[in-house]
């Protein structure tokens, strides 16, 4: 990553305002999970003779079917929800990178033995298999995070290997390896780094998945579980009272909505700053 | 031509048979003891042990996954834990449902994904086409189960045009109420099949537009109209072909979630509520379903490509 492409980058959010907006979005998410106890009201209290109160000047967002501060609980839940989307996307990217650097670079019978795993992992429903195994593993935030992680890191690794393939040919590299440098020193310090604006389209793309996979897992009741709420187990919450408590649905589907869209829109936005001739369409 | 179709069958076997072991793994791998289902308060330990030796339990493991696999080749999936029926009876008793829905959003997203696009990409970077553009990043984005909800909340709930879940009104038997029931499932399917689709058909009508071709056919003076909805149209329904392949593993994972959502009696909802009730057969029964839909359209999506484009056969 040099200071070109960050130039790139730069010009490019200027050029794309969705980009600007996208970063807007995330930041007031960010910190409105980061700072959620500021917020007056504790999200698990229960109040029973304020059950279903609809948006007001007191209640933001209205209460729940317990009485809690639908607000709070949208904090907290966006919290549970961005964790989880960043962390299993750190995996991802993790095993990803390693499994298509190392398959690209050696070639041969490794290359074979891992592209077929990633083959027979990708012909399984994820999403199914994602659900089978919460339902094997008591559902908890660490579990929903590790099977999201290490069940979506496959289009990663074919991405890098394919990338790898070529990089691998630069003069660069062939007189790392000419000199004796370890392989592992060839592939953290010179193959890695000249993937990495892959990595990172990659990244922020899947980080949007991962967000709309937990949600999907806790809206079905095997995500996260009581009292830790994420927007999409509220959702889960919400479907019951659809007809007297329609914001209930409303603000956690619009918080979810809002952060895929911006994590796509800045996958879209580094797609076009990293490879501006090929991707400017 | 028959060799590149013959070694892409062959290539998906090894395919098929990991999928089988990941499958049975998935049955091996669920907690408790499957006997149990089966145990009454009752019985002697004797009885239990005999129940184990019937149902193959005591073999190793490798033994049992011939035994479980030359069942599943001969179409035996085994019996559900809830109510004993087959496995494969029940998945196939809600197959029809899941294709009919499934098939009408596929048709309906294509209908709509590839003229939308095809106008999109001739008025690449207007308003009409970066509006095009904007709805379709909503619709990759939108967590389907909550469009589902909205959907119902506003024509259901609301406006109580059209019914909010199952497939059929109890005692009446018409193909008209099985099409109110099958609206909304649909046009949430097919909203996100468009979505994901016409970003994909618009850059390869781009591409196609800037191909010499459509010069020479402006040279001979044909119109603008004549060269997207004669030519260019051909050259994009070729690579459809492949999205269609590729698309399928998120075609199933919409099943499960939007059959849930409408409560449609389909394999999708079947497998979900085998999941809550851990009812092993049914999950790896379904698994293994799935992964073979999946890797079969793959399988024809590649070989209808090389069928349509005999190009491709000299490429590989």
């Amino acid at each position: 990553m040099n200071r070109m492409r960050w130039r790139n980058v730069k010009a490019q959010f200027k050029e794309q305002k969705t980009g600007i907006i996208a970063l807007i979005i995330l930041t007031i998410f960010i910190i409105g999970a980061v700072f959620a106890f500021l917020s007056p009201y504790d999200p698990n209290k229960l109040v029973p003779t304020d059950r279903l109160l609809p948006p007001s000047a007191t209640h933001w967002f209205g209460t729940d079917d317990y009485g809690r501060d639908y607000f709070a609980r949208a904090l907290y839940g966006g919290r549970v929800s961005l964790s989880v989307g960043f962390l299993a996307m750190a995996i991802a990217v993790v095993v990803g990178t390693a499994v298509g650097a190392i398959s690209g670079y050696f070639g041969g019978f490794i290359d074979n033995l891992l592209m077929r795993m990633v083959d027979v992992l990708m012909s399984i429903p994820s999403f199914f298999l994602m659900l089978i195994l919460n339902a094997y593993l008591k559902p908890s935030i660490p579990t929903i995070i590790i099977i999201i992680g290490l069940l979506s890191w496959m289009s990663i690794a074919r991405i890098v290997r394919a990338e790898t393939l070529s990089v691998k040919e630069r003069e660069y590299v062939m007189y790392a390896r000419v000199s004796g440098q370890s392989t592992l020193r060839i592939i953290t310090k010179h193959i890695v780094p000249s993937i990495l604006p892959t990595i990172i389209v990659s990244a922020s793309i899947n980080i949007a998945s991962a967000i709309l996979m937990e949600s999907s897992l806790s809206f079905l009741g095997l995500g996260v579980q009581q009292p830790n709420s994420s927007w999409g187990s509220m959702l889960n919450n919400a479907q019951g009272f659809i007809g007297e408590a329609p914001y209930m649905a409303i603000f956690p589907g619009l918080f979810i909505l809002l952060t895929v869209l911006s994590f796509n829109f800045l996958g879209d936005v580094f797609r076009v700053a990293f490879e501006p001739k090929v991707n400017r369409r | 031509m028959k060799k590149n179709i013959l070694r892409r069958v062959l290539q998906s076997i090894p395919l098929l048979w990991f999928i089988s072991v990941v499958s049975f793994a998935l049955i091996k791998l669920a907690p408790g003891d499957p006997v149990n289902s089966f145990v009454t308060p009752n019985m002697s330990a004797e009885d239990v042990e005999r129940i184990r030796h019937s149902l193959g339990l005591d073999q190793p493991v490798i033994m049992q996954y011939f035994i479980w696999l030359k069942n599943v080749l001969q179409g035996n999936f085994g019996y559900s834990l809830t109510n004993h029926r087959p496995v494969l009876e029940l998945i196939l008793e809600r197959l029809p449902a899941t294709i009919g829905l499934m098939g009408s959003a596929l048709f309906l997203s294509l209908i709509i994904a590839i003229p939308l696009s095809i106008i999109a990409a001739s008025r690449k970077n207007k308003l009409l086409d970066r509006g095009i553009g904007m709805i379709s990043y909503i619709g990759i984005s939108i967590p389907s189960f909550w469009f589902g909800i909205m959907l119902i909340y506003i024509f259901a709930v609301k406006l109580h045009w059209l019914p909010s879940m199952g497939m059929r009104t109890i005692g009446v038997d018409s193909f008209w109420d099985i099409v109110k029931h099958g609206i909304l499932p649909c046009a949430v399917l097919t909203f996100i099949n468009v979505s994901m689709y016409s970003r994909y058909i618009r850059s390869q009508a781009i591409s196609q537009l800037e191909e010499d071709y459509v010069q020479i056919q402006y040279a001979y003076g044909a119109t603008k109209r004549s060269v997207l909805w004669r030519h260019v149209l051909k050259n994009v329904l070729l690579p459809i072909i492949t999205i269609l392949g590729m698309s399928f593993a998120d075609l199933i994972a919409g099943a499960f979630i939007t059959e849930t959502v409408f409560s449609w009696p389909g394999m999708g909802s079947l497998g979900i509520s085998s999941v809550f009730g851990l009812d092993y057969p049914v999950i790896m029964g379904i698994t293994m379903f799935s992964s073979f839909m999946l890797v079969i359209g793959n399988l024809v999506a590649d070989i209808l490509y090389s069928v349509v484009d005999p190009r491709i056969k000299t490429m590989r």
